[in-house]
């Protein structure tokens, strides 16, 4: 078990500045996840802490010891990679005893090891297959067990999941939760599905062309995201981002849509909002914070908007309901019950105290 | 009853499709027949008229006669000559290949390059290395004729070698690195074995080449390492043809390809294929 340290990292590919100065600290036993769109670097950054690129700039560290210059045989990690890269001419067997026969492991040390994993991984029953007589959730538990007997101080992921069908790859995300608390060695895992990002990591390393947007705990970043990209990123069906105009209203402050509705901010936010009035911002509202208007009084930040239901698509647990508001189409995450027929009127209360305010310029939550 | 009908239509289909192959096979075949039947005829028998379909006994005085004067060295020779040769170019050309599909060497014109230089007409060539081997006293020496199959297959198994390895996913590679391989134990481990049949099929052709080649050896070469093709020559005459030893040296000389490929056919097949259909 090891941490990992990375100081300004700089990469390049040709003229294609692919990494642009990467601070980053993954602790001992933590899951840090990488998540972002497509050629934001996150494959990149994880390639170049496996050595398998070239790093131009700056140092990483793997347990304390920099590893800039080092093969990648001697950095004792394993990886996992999005293909499995099974050897198709091997066992499953010999393909688990591969790494450990490549660093001259005696035999039955290799057995010991090699029977161990599978057992953890339910392979068992395999080991004298070849992989074109696998399934594809199967090849990636041999896979993963390639990288278990390793017993390496570090693990990278690259995508793993991203071949597997839907149901599968709810299954192996539990699989490789499990795996973490049984064998509980740093793991660094990459991709682009938010979902994995959220129920995978203990740390978040939001990635946007080459930076690093915003890194953390999935919830922290999922309520208090740094940047309107972050907001937008984290969380399905995606937060809700209406142009608005900040303006003083009373003693506060209060949110005027393009539609004329003004919303009223909660005390809490006019503070810090203080003297930001008369300026364009983006409201963002999660479709979880927006719920059917009961009663005629509204909480404190709470503000009520009439809309009419536009489409309606139900999913059995939750409804998703598609409405016009502040001139934009706004989703709103309602129980099953909770709306009518569609093109009917109704009323949502906006839970304000959960919104984010973010400058349309900078990107930057205010 | 249409049933039946059909039936013995289709069965009837069957009869004619194998009645034509067969009629095929005879066709193609009859040539190779014909070369083994001569050399165990005797000169009677070749000279026939009308042809003697088969001899009256297998006599193998055309062999013995071979062996005796001791023209089979010629084969032997060319064993030498291509067997080494291929094996040097396979070596060389594998790791060129690698070099070039994995690292980019030379960007994509070099590999172009190289190819090219297969395509020169051996005869447009062979005077100037005639000229160059006397002065360097090649002329009639295995390392001459090895030297100059190694060279001229090299851009063939390059070219082949290239395109079987950028076929191989780099993430088995890639996982070889990371799992405790060095770049050499990566290439034995992983590209050697998932190379294997586009290794074999190239063997087989770079082989089947300098086998079979007559300009370069008829030129470059005197009575020292004579090859099987520039030996069969000596048996045409100005009076006569020696037929009996014509076939005798043939069939010795067609037979060790005849079992190379049959023995590495499953590769061959493959191996062609291989290279090309991606996938």
């Amino acid at each position: 078990m090891a941490d990992v340290r990375i100081a300004g990292l700089q990469k390049y590919y040709g003229a294609v500045h692919a990494l642009k100065g990467i601070d980053l600290h993954v602790g001992e036993g933590e899951f840090a996840i990488f998540v972002g769109p497509s050629g934001c670097g996150k494959s990149t950054l994880l390639r170049t802490i496996a050595g398998l690129e070239q790093l131009d700039g700056g140092t990483i560290a793997i347990g304390g010891q920099i590893v800039n210059d080092m093969r990648p045989r001697d950095r004792n990690i394993a990886m996992v990679f999005q293909n499995y890269a099974l050897y198709p001419y091997l066992t499953v067997y010999d393909n688990v005893a591969f790494g450990l026969r490549a660093r001259k492991v005696v035999e039955p040390e290799i057995k010991r090891r090699v029977d161990e994993a599978a057992a953890m991984l339910g392979i068992g029953p395999l080991l004298q297959r070849y992989p074109r007589q696998l399934s594809g959730g199967q090849r990636q538990r041999v896979a993963i067990g390639r990288a278990i007997v390793r017993q390496a101080q570090l693990f990278l992921f690259d995508e793993p999941l991203s071949n597997l069908d839907a149901k599968l790859r709810d299954e192996m995300r539990g699989e490789i939760k499990r795996l973490h608390r049984e064998i509980a060695t740093t793991m660094i895992y990459v991709t682009h599905d938010q979902v994995e990002a959220m129920t995978l990591a203990d740390k978040i390393v939001l990635l946007r062309d080459g930076r690093i947007e915003q890194l953390g705990a999935p919830l922290d970043l999922f309520e208090r995201p740094a940047t309107g990209f972050v907001a937008g990123f984290l969380g399905s069906p995606s937060i809700n981002l209406i142009p608005a105009r900040l303006v003083a209203r009373g003693n506060g402050a209060a949110i005027a849509l393009a539609t004329g509705e003004t919303l009223a901010l909660p005390p809490g936010r006019t503070e810090a909002l203080a003297g930001k009035a008369e300026r364009q911002v983006i409201l963002g509202i999660r479709p979880q914070h927006i719920s059917r208007a009961i009663g005629g009084k509204m909480p404190s930040g709470v503000a009520r908007v009439s809309a009419k239901a536009d489409l309606i698509q139900p999913t059995g647990t939750r409804t998703f309901v598609t409405s016009h508001v502040g001139g934009v189409a706004v989703t709103v995450e309602l129980g099953a019950h909770d709306v009518g027929a569609q093109g009917s009127a109704v009323d949502y209360a906006v839970d304000l105290n959960r919104s984010i305010l973010i400058d349309p310029e900078t990107d930057k939550v205010l | 009853m249409s049933f039946g009908y059909s039936r013995r239509r289709g069965g009837g289909r069957l009869l004619l499709r194998y009645v034509l192959a067969s009629a095929v096979t005879v066709i193609f075949l009859f040539p190779v027949y014909w070369l083994f039947m001569i050399s165990f005829k005797t000169a009677d028998e070749i000279y026939h008229v009308p042809p003697v379909w088969y001899p009256s006994q297998l006599q193998l005085g055309s062999y013995l006669v071979l062996f005796r004067d001791g023209d089979v060295l010629a084969i032997l020779n060319s064993f030498i000559v291509a067997g080494v040769s291929s094996l040097l170019a396979m070596i060389f050309g594998t790791f060129c290949a690698y070099s070039l599909a994995r690292f980019r060497t030379g960007g994509e014109h070099l590999a172009m390059w190289i190819i090219s230089q297969r395509m020169i007409p051996p005869i447009a060539i062979v005077f100037p290395i005639f000229l160059i081997y006397v002065h360097f006293g090649w002329v009639d020496t295995y390392f001459g004729l090895i030297l100059l199959y190694t060279a001229f297959n090299l851009p063939y198994v390059i070219w082949m070698m290239r395109g079987y390895i950028a076929d191989i996913p780099l993430e088995l590679e890639e996982s070889a690195l990371v799992d405790g391989c060095t770049r050499w134990q990566t290439l034995w481990k992983v590209v050697f074995p998932m190379a294997r049949s586009g290794l074999m099929a190239t063997a087989v052709f770079t082989f089947v080449f300098a086998w079979n080649d007559f300009i370069f050896a008829l030129i470059l070469t005197r009575t020292e390492v004579i090859t099987f093709p520039v030996q069969l020559t000596h048996y045409f005459g100005g009076q006569s043809n020696f037929w009996s030893k014509i076939a005798a040296m043939s069939v010795l000389g067609t037979l060790p390809i005849f079992v190379a490929v049959t023995i590495m056919q499953r590769y061959l097949v493959r191996g062609i294929s291989l290279g090309a259909v991606k996938g």
